[in-house]
C-alpha cells in the first residue's frame, strides 16, 4: 500500500477541493445574508441583520416560510406512513413479479423529467381545483418524495431478522403489535431516514411548486426563486440561508439519534 | 380493498376479545404471520397512479389532442418541434448540455467517490454527509449562490482576473449554467458510484499488487472495469434528470440559449400551447425511456443508492 502514497496524497488534495466546491455555495449565502449593502456584493462591506427583520416581517416572505413548514409537516408524515408500510408490503410478497412491477410504478416519480411532471399536475389539479391550495402542494410533494421513503426503508428491512418477527406472532402477537414493538422498532434508521428526505424532499422543492403556486398561497422555494429572477434584494440572501439551515439542522439531528442509537445498542 | 378488509377482519376478530388483557388469556392457537403482504403497497401505489402517472400521460396526451393553428391534427404537434430548426437546436443544444454535465460530473465525482470509500470512517461520513445534504438541500439556495459567485466583478470573476483571463462573463451564459447544473447533478453521481465502489473487493486490487502490477495497471486492468456499473448507472441518472432541469438554467442561462426544458416551460405557462407543450414533453419523455431501459440493469440500484445511508455508520 506504501506505493501509491503519493496517488494517494493527489486524491486527498482532489477531494479537499470538491470538498470546498460543493460547501462553497452554502457558506457564501450565509455570508452575503449578513451583508449591510443593498446588493450582493462579495465580500459585503458591512455586517447586519437587516435581510432577516425584513424576512421575518415581510408578511409575503414569512407566510410562505409558514406555509412551507405546514406543508412539508404533512407530507412528512404522509408519505413515511404510506411509504414504509408500502416498502413492507413489497419486502414481504412472494410474487416477485408483481412486486417489480409496482415497484417500478412507484419510482418512476424519481425518473421522469420534473418539467414534465410539473405541467401534467398543472392541467389536472386546475380541472380537480386544488392548484393553488395546501392540499395541492402537499399530495403533489407526497407523490414527488414517496420513493424515497419506499427506498430507504426497503434498505433497513433487507437487514431485518424475519425470526424475531415470527417468535413474536407464535407468542400471540397480533400482526399489528408484533409491527409497532419488533419490525418498527428495528427498522427505526430507514424510517427515520424516509421520513427525512420527506421533510426536506418537500421543504426545498421548486419546480412543480412553481407551476402549482397561486398569487396568495404559495411556498419559500417559488418565493426565492421568483425573487432571484425579478429582484436584487439580499432578503434571498436571507432565505437561501434560512432553507439550507434547516436542512443542515434536521440532518445533524438525525446524525445525532443514529449515533446514540447505535451507541446503546453497542453498550 | 376487499382484500384489506377481509385481512383486517381475520385478525382483528379475534384479537378483540382478548381486548386488552392480551397477556393474560393465551390466543387459542398460535399466530402465524400473514403470508402475502402485496396489499400494503396499494396506497402508496394508488397516489402515484393518480396523482403522478395520470397527470403526466394526460401532458403528453395533448400533444396528440391539442392543437393551434398552424397545426390542426394528427402528428402535426411533433412535425412543427422536430421539422422548424430553432427547435431542433435547442434539442442538440439541451443534450450536448446533458453530456458536457454528465462528463464533469464523473470526472469530479469519480475520485472523490474512490477516496470515501478508502477514508477512515469519519472523514468518510463528513464526505458523504456533504454530498448527502448537498443532495436535499433547496435548488434555489444553491443556484442563487451560484448567481453571486459568477456575477461581475463576483469571486470567479475576480479569480480569473487576478489568472489573467478577461471578463469570464459566466453569469447569464450557457458555460455559468453548466458549471452550476454540474455543482447541483453531483450526488447523483457520486451516491451510485459510491455504492458500486463500496463493493468492490480490494483484496483483487492487492492481489494485482502482488503480483507484480503497477499501480497505474492495477488500477486500470482490475478496479476500474469492476468500477464500470456505477459509472453507467450515475452517468444515466446524471443524464436523464439534467434533460428536466430547469431551475438552474433558467436563473442563470441566457434567454437566448434556452434548454427544452425552458422552452416547455415557456409553451405551457406563457404560449398556453399545451399541444405543442405535449409534444415537447413526449420527445423528452421517449429520450428518457429509451435511455434507462437501455440502462435498466443499472439504473434500479442506482435509483437505490439515493436513498440508501452509508450502512457503515
Amino acid at each position: 500500500m506504501s506505493r501509491i502514497a503519493p496517488s494517494r496524497f493527489l486524491l486527498a488534495v482532489w477531494a479537499a477541493i470538491v470538498f470546498v466546491w460543493i460547501v462553497a455555495p452554502i457558506v457564501v449565502v450565509t455570508i452575503v445574508s449578513f451583508t449591510s449593502a443593498g446588493s450582493f456584493v462579495f465580500p459585503p462591506p458591512g455586517w447586519s441583520l437587516q435581510w432577516y427583520e425584513n424576512f421575518f416581517q415581510n408578511a409575503k416572505w414569512y407566510n410562505a416560510f409558514l406555509n412551507s413548514l405546514q406543508t412539508a409537516t404533512i407530507v412528512m408524515v404522509l408519505a413515511t406512513v404510506l411509504g414504509t408500510i408500502a416498502a413492507l408490503g413489497l419486502h414481504r410478497s412472494k410474487s416477485r413479479r408483481l412486486v417489480a412491477g409496482i415497484q417500478s410504478i412507484i419510482l418512476l416519480p424519481t425518473v421522469v423529467p420534473a418539467v414534465v411532471a410539473g405541467i401534467g399536475m398543472y392541467s389536472m389539479f386546475l380541472q380537480w381545483r386544488i392548484s393553488g391550495t395546501v392540499l395541492g402542494f402537499v399530495l403533489a410533494h407526497v407523490v414527488l418524495v414517496l420513493p424515497f421513503v419506499v427506498i430507504s426503508v426497503t434498505s433497513s428491512l433487507q437487514s431485518l431478522d424475519r425470526s424475531l418477527e415470527q417468535a413474536a406472532a407464535s407468542c400471540g402477537a397480533p400482526p399489528v403489535t408484533t409491527f409497532m414493538l419488533v419490525t418498527l422498532r428495528i427498522i427505526l434508521p430507514g424510517v427515520a431516514t424516509g421520513a427525512l428526505l420527506a421533510f426536506l424532499g418537500s421543504f426545498n422543492e421548486t419546480l412543480v411548486s412553481i407551476f402549482l403556486a397561486s398569487p396568495l398561497q404559495t411556498t419559500l422555494p417559488v418565493q426565492m426563486y421568483s425573487s432571484v429572477a425579478r429582484d436584487s434584494d439580499p432578503t434571498i440572501a436571507a432565505a437561501s440561508a434560512l432553507a439550507s439551515g434547516v436542512t443542515v439542522a434536521l440532518f445533524l439531528a438525525v446524525i445525532a439519534v443514529r449515533i446514540t442509537r447505535s451507541k446503546k445498542n453497542a453498550v | 380493498m376487499t382484500l384489506t378488509a377481509d385481512v383486517d377482519g381475520r385478525h382483528s376478530s379475534d384479537a378483540r376479545p382478548n381486548g386488552e388483557g392480551e397477556s393474560s388469556s393465551r390466543p387459542k392457537h398460535r399466530r402465524r404471520l400473514p403470508s402475502d403482504w402485496l396489499w400494503l403497497a396499494l396506497p402508496a401505489l394508488a397516489m402515484i397512479t393518480v396523482l403522478f402517472a395520470w397527470p403526466t400521460f394526460e401532458a403528453l396526451r395533448r400533444g396528440f389532442t391539442d392543437f393551434q393553428a398552424p397545426q390542426v391534427g394528427g402528428f402535426d404537434n411533433f412535425t412543427w418541434f422536430l421539422g422548424e430548426s430553432v427547435n431542433v437546436t435547442i434539442l442538440v443544444r439541451t443534450l450536448v448540455t446533458g453530456v458536457a454535465i454528465t462528463i464533469g460530473c464523473l470526472l469530479i465525482a469519480y475520485p472523490y467517490a474512490y477516496l470515501i470509500t478508502v477514508a477512515k470512517p469519519m472523514w468518510r461520513t463528513v464526505l458523504l454527509g456533504v454530498v448527502l445534504v448537498q443532495f436535499c438541500s433547496s435548488p434555489v439556495a444553491l443556484t442563487f449562490a451560484w448567481v453571486i459567485l459568477l456575477q461581475d466583478n463576483g469571486p470567479v470573476d475576480q479569480l480569473g482576473r487576478s489568472l489573467g483571463l478577461e471578463q469570464l462573463q459566466l453569469s447569464g451564459s450557457v458555460p455559468g449554467a453548466t458549471i452550476a447544473m454540474i455543482q447541483a447533478m453531483l450526488p447523483f453521481m457520486v451516491l451510485p458510484l459510491y455504492a458500486t465502489m463500496s463493493r468492490i473487493d480490494m483484496s483483487l486490487v492487492r492481489a494485482a499488487h502482488t503480483l507484480g502490477a503497477r499501480p497505474a495497471v492495477a488500477f486500470l486492468k482490475v478496479y476500474f472495469p469492476l468500477s464500470i456499473p456505477g459509472v453507467l448507472a450515475g452517468s444515466l441518472l446524471v443524464f436523464v434528470i439534467s434533460l428536466g432541469f430547469y431551475v438552474t438554467p433558467d436563473l442563470l442561462g441566457s434567454p437566448n440559449q434556452v434548454l427544452l426544458s425552458q422552452f416547455l416551460y415557456t409553451q405551457i405557462s406563457t404560449l398556453l400551447s399545451w399541444g405543442r407543450g405535449g409534444a415537447i414533453a413526449a420527445v423528452m419523455i421517449v429520450a428518457t425511456a429509451v435511455l434507462l431501459l437501455a440502462g435498466r440493469r443499472f439504473v434500479g440500484p442506482a435509483i437505490t443508492s439515493l436513498g440508501t445511508d452509508s450502512r457503515e455508520s
